[in-house]
């Protein structure tokens, strides 16, 4: 009964589409949203917690509707991405009164529970307007887990942590979704989903550009062509010499430089300095062009 | 007997309201209208006029209404403009015990800062326990109610809950209800003064409603424009990061 599930959803705003056509299932375990900026992963997860309506389609959250059906909060915690807390409340006082909120028998134990699991009892008697942003973060975090919930939605929950706290959060969400919970987090940040989960799902620019096992799609990203802009002494005797390289699947001469598509960035990064020295060239500038996650996101969309 | 929900709403709600920095303007009109009747008193208290002229045309027309609408757009809108709401609803609390716990604080708090200096006031003017005093203490008590309901609605529908309400204070209750007779029956200063001046009865308060219109359409109002916040809070829609 912890299994979200959408089918063909989109939403709309007037004429701009900020989801399109999405259809998946998200099961107990933990999977990551990973998008750029501006994807729609906020979207989705607001569409996921009763937070929006969709345009078109059929989403369910534990077999029923999740728009105007507060009930749903009784199995799923959300924590959302502004950092608006009320600042005038210890965390303390913040996380026993949405244990209120939820009904709980015991207010008090409920929340002493889900603050020493996010490891914040040190600080549950100052006011949150004293909170760090990552303490913020995971007083939000404690609220979102006071009631036990089946399903967990983190909107970028690893902004604003340092290093430690972004490890314990790790380590935490692994925990609760080995329970046997349905954890779905955002981010926009490669590597703190490979650490995480084993399932991702994929949006760009409102679509759901791949889903499944982490490791595929990433090898997927990796084996992508990669282009630099390379400035030397001799751009044409330097393209003549690249081109009967095996990491190198293209070459062209522009106005700003030689432009290089390289099928192993590894490979061409390594080999660019030795094959410049060995040719007498001078190597001036070595700039890659793309590496900006919109455009492994792109690639993974033509894919 | 409060739910314990409804009684966290309420706590959060006043904590917000009362400790924002803002809690102080609620002071300052109800502690004028005081100042002025006092000073009115010391300097002409034989004349009988002018209690009616300011406690209606300053202390019902303006301080009760500028109060409620500061207190009635913050205790809902403020959550709403800093986001911090979504803690709130993210909870299987009834949206109807969210509404009606956020306007009954609003209520008692424009009722403190409004209707009860109104009263003060009243009895400083007119030297006592009068008709008066009653009728103004009774008209700022329902006002309180009606226009609560208002703010809170509005602070539903819009993220510019005080322009929107200023507005209509000054078009459509100041400027409107002067010059189109049929737009005092939709104003809810009208509904203040007209049971202000049923118990009254003081043609100086300008009530151009009866008793029966002014509890029935107020009524009505308090009904529908909190119906309206209920079915909107239910459907209350983040924004995404794609738009």
């Amino acid at each position: 009964m912890s299994t979200i599930e959408l089918r063909n959803v989109s939403r709309w705003y007037g004429n701009v589409v900020a989801i399109n056509d999405i259809t998946m299932t998200i099961s107990p375990g933990v999977t990551g949203l990973l998008g750029p900026n501006g994807a729609g992963k906020s979207t989705l997860l607001h569409l996921i917690s009763g937070f929006l309506e969709p345009s078109r389609g059929e989403l369910t959250v534990g077999g029923t509707a999740s728009w105007r059906n507060p009930g749903i909060y009784r199995t799923l915690g959300l924590v959302p991405e502004r950092p608006a807390v009320y600042p005038f409340l210890t965390g303390l006082e913040f996380v026993r009164a949405t244990a209120r909120l939820h009904k709980l028998a015991d207010p008090d134990r409920s929340a002493g529970r889900a603050i020493a699991i996010v490891e914040m009892a040190g600080a549950q008697d100052r006011k949150i307007a004293t909170y760090s942003k990552g303490m913020r973060q995971r007083i939000k975090v404690a609220a979102a887990l006071v009631h036990d919930p089946e399903i967990l939605l983190l909107d970028e929950p690893f902004n604003g942590m340092d290093p430690r706290q972004r490890l314990h959060m790790m380590d935490l969400l692994e925990t609760l979704g080995d329970e046997g919970r349905t954890i779905l987090f955002s981010s926009h940040i490669l590597e703190e989903v490979e650490r995480l989960s084993g399932t991702i799902q994929v949006i760009v620019a409102g679509r759901l550009a791949a889903s499944g096992d982490f490791r595929a799609i990433r090898r997927l990203m990796t084996s992508r062509p990669h282009v630099f802009l390379v400035r030397t002494s001799d751009d044409r005797r330097l393209g003549a010499a690249l081109i009967g390289r095996p990491s190198v699947t293209g070459v062209e001469m522009s106005g700003r430089g030689l432009q290089v598509k390289a099928s192993d960035y590894g490979a061409f990064s390594r080999e660019i300095a030795g094959l410049t020295r060995e040719q007498g060239i001078q190597l001036r500038e070595l700039l890659p062009e793309d590496e900006s996650l919109e455009r492994v996101f792109a690639y993974l969309v033509e894919s | 007997m409060l739910s314990a929900q409804a009684r966290t709403v309420a706590s959060i709600t006043l904590r917000a309201t009362m400790g924002r920095r803002r809690a102080l303007i609620f002071a300052i009109p109800p502690v004028i209208l005081v100042l002025v009747s006092a000073l009115l008193k010391a300097a002409s208290p034989e004349r009988a006029d002018w209690p009616s002229l300011i406690l209606g045309g300053f202390g019902l027309a303006v301080v009760l209404p500028l109060t409620a609408l500061i207190i009635g757009t913050s205790v809902l809108g403020a959550e709403i403009d800093d986001g911090s709401v979504v803690h709130l609803l993210a909870t299987p609390v009834p949206r109807s015990t969210v509404i009606l716990t956020k306007f009954a604080v609003g209520t008692g708090l424009t009722m403190i800062f409004a209707a009860v200096p109104e009263l003060l006031a009243g009895l400083i003017a007119t030297g006592g326990v009068t008709r008066l005093a009653i009728g103004l203490f009774a008209g700022a008590l329902v006002g309180s109610v009606i226009y609560n309901a208002l703010f809170v609605m509005i602070s539903v529908l819009t993220t510019r809950a005080i322009a929107v309400g200023l507005l209509y204070l000054l078009v459509w209750e100041s400027l409107l209800s002067n010059v189109v007779g049929g737009v005092r029956v939709l104003s809810v200063e009208q509904y203040s003064l007209g049971i202000a001046n049923s118990i009254a009865r003081d043609t100086n308060l300008d009530a151009h409603l009866g008793l029966a219109t002014a509890v029935i359409m107020g009524a009505l109002v308090t009904v529908v424009t909190l119906a309206l916040a209920i079915r909107r809070l239910a459907a209350f829609s983040l924004k995404g990061d794609a738009v």
